[in-house]
């Protein structure tokens, strides 16, 4: 039986190259795996081994030809030595290009997410004291669910989020671990990928640029990359953004870095309510969800559902202030700042209406569509940087959504496009205020 | 088709390992998976220059013994993680030659329905978990699957290999110290084919001895010859066994030696054709076994059924892998979110 060699493809983008040498003649014996030629590429001169054993019994491009095509029959091989004539070669399957299916900018979130609802009695708890609830209620509800940090046990957490949860849940399931970012990060991955639904707990989120290789490459992309075979159940979570006088490296909004990752889902809590509702959500999720604290947030009260099934559904923003004069969209603690505004701007006459997006990604677009509908104008606020930001991406589907609707350009509010500074004057000036919203609301009503 | 022997046994670890007894049946077996893993990374270099196979495809050929003789050390729910050289560690984990070089081909019918490629493959049901691009990351990872072994309080232990250029990776030695600190059954296989792509051990790492990579933390470790299957076998015996009695992490270095390119492109002019041409005479891995199985009596016919086997596996490998349709289109979003 006769075997063709082809001219091969050396690289990704190799169309034809030189067959710059034969180093077997017509009639010798030929093993798989030894060389039998030199080609040249552009890059580089390789060379390229038989895969069949056999008789080589024709050289069909003599050595020192130029531009051969990839594919090209280039020598005859027979396993009993007859002379062969040359057939056809197979044409490669056709790469039809590819036709989408659909024409969605973004892959579609979960289905069938819970809407939220009146729950009931309520309870003033502080944001550190709803995190601490909703991590112990869902230790207790699975024992796959387990916490991990630096500081997180012994020490009770570098903030206290996690007090009282060695004591109650044990060494086991309460770790500290060493100053090692990369490393637990990417353990608690792989552990996610064999079935445990572990909390990584970031001192803070500045310390997670240190493992982002893992939140992204590990653990946002395997579920794809394995056809839907191995999911990542696991929550990253920890204070994000600016914190008082801490100065660049340690005062850092990663929203928009996070929400930019198809894989991830991404909240950013402002209230107790919201910090316990979605961190439930979070733990219980089968995907993996970064959630974004603050660290000013913490040490404050709200009131929050006593419900022992309290959760909230990843996904869906809250209005905190209905209004008819302007959209203001706002996350995290800049929701308190968007308040504030509102109160100032309603002594003047103007009604804001304040949408708390809680979910980053998937964003609540149809709620922010809806209230802009209704108002005609649109301010974000962020604490972090424009460029790119989240802002961004609230106007952007606005405009897409709603643009017959709008009577003013959206203006976005933001922290300034500096790293944060320390001077407290210079950090004052570099973190949005409430006046700083007033002025944009007051430039387009 | 019939597949790579699934070489993972419980209970087959008791072997003295010092002095590797020669078990006919047992080295027939390994024969064949690293007959399988050669031919099925010649198939693929044949199917990448006819470009049907596209991107990166790194060949496993000349280092087959290591993941065979480690493989044959473990038993059923042993994990197995791996960098993007990958395609042997697979095979030699039962996973279907068919499904591995569909998704080579980028087809329906690949392990990750053609959305992975060559690096970013997996099977759930037979504990591999990647197939992984990113150098060194399989190291942290692999810590996490014996950390949920630790967890669950049984006896599995995962084998997380990574080369020597890896090795001078920081996560591998945070790795290092949390599997040391936390005792996880972790057994870390340094395949060292002594070139991080272009760049030789010696000019990459001032370790001289990547064994002793984990000493500061007292990570036990051996370093074992990687073109001899049995002496793999012998000392993943050891520190399989080492971490299933909770000992903590082991480290093995395998020196071994990769026969073609880094990847596709990669015309190696960076080491001396001699020293290839050493390996490939005097140290290959499957010559080695075989003239072991001749002296132990194994017949031509033997070997003989065993190649006509594997060219078959491998032809309807081939096949499969070119005949399986391209995804549908609708695949683009699917498996991005778990329920979305």
């Amino acid at each position: 039986m006769a075997t063709q060699i082809l001219m091969p493809a050396l690289s990704p983008t190799m169309t034809e190259g030189k067959l710059a040498r034969w180093l077997k003649n017509v009639g010798d014996d030929v093993r798989a795996g030894e060389v039998v030629a030199e080609i040249e590429t552009d890059k580089a001169t390789m060379e390229i081994e038989a895969v069949d054993e056999g008789k080589l019994t024709q050289i069909l491009v003599p050595e020192g030809t130029e531009g051969v095509a990839v594919n090209t029959p280039i020598a005859v091989l027979s396993a009993n030595g007859e002379a062969v004539a040359v057939a056809a070669v197979a044409a490669p399957v056709a790469q039809a290009p590819v036709v989408l299916a659909s024409t969605q900018a973004v892959a579609p979130a979960a289905a069938a997410i819970a809407e939220d609802k009146d729950w009931g009695a309520m309870a003033p708890t502080t944001v550190r004291e709803a995190l601490r609830d909703a991590m112990a209620l869902e230790m207790r509800a699975d024992a796959d669910v387990f916490l991990l940090g630096e500081e997180v046990a012994q020490y009770q957490g570098a903030y206290k989020i996690s007090q009282g949860l060695l004591e109650e849940f044990g060494p086991k399931r309460v770790i500290d671990t060493p100053i090692t970012e990369h490393g637990f990060t990417g353990m608690a991955v792989g552990a996610a990928l064999n079935g445990l639904k572990p909390i990584v707990e970031f001192m803070t989120f500045n310390f997670s640029m240190q493992a982002m290789d893992q939140i992204i490459n590990s653990a946002a992309k395997t579920l794809y990359m394995s056809g839907g075979q191995m999911g990542c159940p696991i929550v990253f979570r920890g204070p994000n953004g600016a914190a008082s006088r801490v100065a660049a490296q340690h005062s850092q909004c990663y929203a928009s870095w996070y929400a930019h990752v198809p894989g991830l889902k991404v909240v950013a809590p402002w209230s107790a309510a919201d910090a316990k509702g979605l961190l439930r959500a979070a733990i219980r999720d089968p995907n993996p969800v970064v959630v974004l604290e603050n660290e000013i947030l913490y040490g404050q009260t709200f009131d929050c559902p006593t419900d022992p099934d309290f959760v909230l559904p990843i996904g869906k923003a809250k209005i905190e202030r209905a209004g008819t004069h302007v959209t203001i969209v706002a996350f995290s603690v800049m929701v308190g700042v968007a308040l504030k505004a509102a109160e100032i701007l309603a002594a003047r006459g103007i009604e804001a209406e304040v949408v708390n997006l809680r979910s980053l990604r998937p964003l609540d677009t149809d709620t922010v569509v809806a209230s802009v509908k209704k108002t005609s104008r649109l301010v974000t606020v962020e604490e972090g940087w424009p460029y790119a930001g989240i802002g961004a991406e609230v106007a952007m589907r606005v405009i897409e959504e709603a643009f017959d609707w709008l009577d003013a350009p959206p203006v976005r509010v933001h922290g300034a496009d500096v790293p944060l500074p320390y001077a407290v004057n210079l950090e004052k000036l570099a973190l949005p205020q409430p006046d700083w919203v007033v002025d944009a609301v007051t430039k387009i009503v | 088709m019939a597949q790579a022997a699934d070489t993972r046994k419980r209970g087959k670890t008791s072997g003295k390992a010092n002095s590797p007894e020669i078990d006919r049946e047992q080295l027939l077996a390994a024969y064949r998976t690293m007959l399988l893993i050669r031919r099925f990374e010649e198939k693929a270099g044949q199917l990448y220059g006819m470009q049907l196979i596209g991107g990166f495809c790194h060949l496993y050929i000349g280092q087959e013994a290591v993941v065979t003789g480690m493989q044959m050390a473990i038993g059923e729910g042993d994990e197995v993680i791996t960098s993007y050289r990958d395609h042997g560690h697979m095979l030699a984990c039962g996973m279907e030659a068919r499904g591995v070089m569909a998704e080579l081909t980028g087809r329906a019918g690949g392990y990750s329905r053609g959305k992975g490629g060559s690096m970013h493959m997996f099977s759930k049901e037979k504990n591999f978990f990647g197939g992984h691009g990113i150098v060194g990351a399989q190291v942290s990872l692999g810590n996490g699957l014996a950390f949920s072994n630790w967890y669950r309080g049984n006896d599995r232990v995962c084998l997380t290999y990574f080369g020597e250029g890896a090795s001078n990776q920081g996560q591998v030695y945070e790795s290092f110290n949390l599997a040391a600190l936390m005792k996880l059954p972790t057994v870390f296989i340094i395949e060292n084919n002594k070139y991080g792509m272009g760049t030789s051990v010696e000019r990459a790492s001032a370790s001289h001895d990547l064994s002793k990579n984990g000493s500061p933390w007292g990570i036990a470790s051996a370093q074992v010859d990687g073109m001899d299957v049995l002496a793999v076998k012998a000392a993943a015996e050891v520190a399989v066994a080492a971490c299933r009695a909770g000992k903590g992490p082991y480290l093995l270095e395998a020196k071994t030696y990769r026969y073609r390119g880094h990847s596709m492109s990669d015309p190696a002019r960076y080491r001396p054709r001699e020293e290839l041409q050493l390996m490939r005479t005097q140290h290959d891995c499957i010559d080695h076994a075989r003239h072991q199985l001749e002296q132990l009596g194994v017949e031509e016919a033997r070997f003989k059924a065993i190649d006509d086997e594997v060219k078959a596996i491998i032809q309807d490998a081939a096949d499969f892998a070119q005949a399986s349709p391209e995804p549908d289109a609708a695949e683009l979003w699917t498996d991005v979110l778990v329920g979305g």
